[in-house]
């Protein structure tokens, strides 16, 4: 499996206002070069997801995405820190941490972790003090 | 029904009047919290919510709903209506509460 397209991009901690924009990319993107809407649909679900986790939970981090000759899709992300105590709790549906800013906002509903995880082919996820590090593939349909 | 039916048929304010509403609505999804409707939203879904700020825009486009629907009165800014329109994403005022907004829906059969 070799990767034939690479991009990363940064993302900023509590930049709100810019929420979303590294996911839109890689949706037009992989739009752009055929991969089914389906899957594109949960990537999208995945990459806003982890996304907003860098932005609201981790000090900003970087997204590296890249599609493979066999069509699968595969999306890193990864932050300095300050890491998750308890990946347990953070699986578990509803268990959020997150502040009461991104609460009003209608974050915080302790399902971004759990969606992820469900639209993922694969979820990898290693977390310590030192940063977290996500890694999801997605595999197109024969 | 598209948009521009729903509309003609209930008189809801268009905070988008440089977009076109010819799509197509197909369903709906009420809810507040961003993680539930990006998780359980559907593609041409009317998205019924009190929410009103980028990130709304950012998950209607990603979740590809056919406009948003702000229920029960709440603040569209002109930096929102602004935005959204620049995204080509419809918004609508129901200055309704999300369940007689949502009963309308039903009533119009979507």
């Amino acid at each position: 499996m070799e990767s034939i397209l690479h991009k990363e991009y940064t993302v900023v901690q509590d930049d709100y206002v810019n929420a979303g924009k590294v996911s839109s990319d890689i949706k037009s993107t992989l739009a752009e070069i055929g991969i089914s809407p389906k899957v594109i649909r949960k990537i999208a679900v995945a990459s806003y997801e982890s996304e907003i986790n860098l932005i609201i939970h981790a000090w900003g981090g970087k997204v590296f995405m890249d599609v493979n000759d066999d069509g699968s899709v595969a999306l890193v992300f990864k932050d300095p820190g300050p890491g998750i105590p308890d990946l347990e709790k953070a699986l578990t549906p509803g268990w959020s941490t997150a502040s009461e800013k991104a609460r009003g906002m209608g974050f915080g509903a302790g399902m971004g972790l759990p969606n992820i995880q469900r639209v993922s082919d694969e979820f990898n996820i290693e977390s310590s003090p030192a940063g977290t590090t996500l890694s999801l593939l997605f595999r197109s349909p024969v | 029904m598209t948009i521009k039916e729903l509309i003609e048929k209930t008189g809801w304010k268009l905070a988008t009047p440089t977009l076109d509403t010819s799509a197509e609505i197909v369903g709906a999804y009420c809810g507040d919290l961003l993680s539930w409707v990006m998780g359980n939203g559907e593609p041409q879904q009317a998205w019924i919510t009190v929410q009103v700020h980028a990130n709304v825009i950012a998950v209607a486009l990603l979740r590809e709903f056919s406009c948003i629907i702000v229920a029960d009165g709440a603040n569209v800014t002109e930096e929102f209506a602004a935005k959204a329109a620049a995204e080509e994403l419809v918004v609508l005022e129901s200055g309704l509460p999300v369940f007689e907004s949502a009963k309308k829906l039903v009533e119009l059969g979507i």
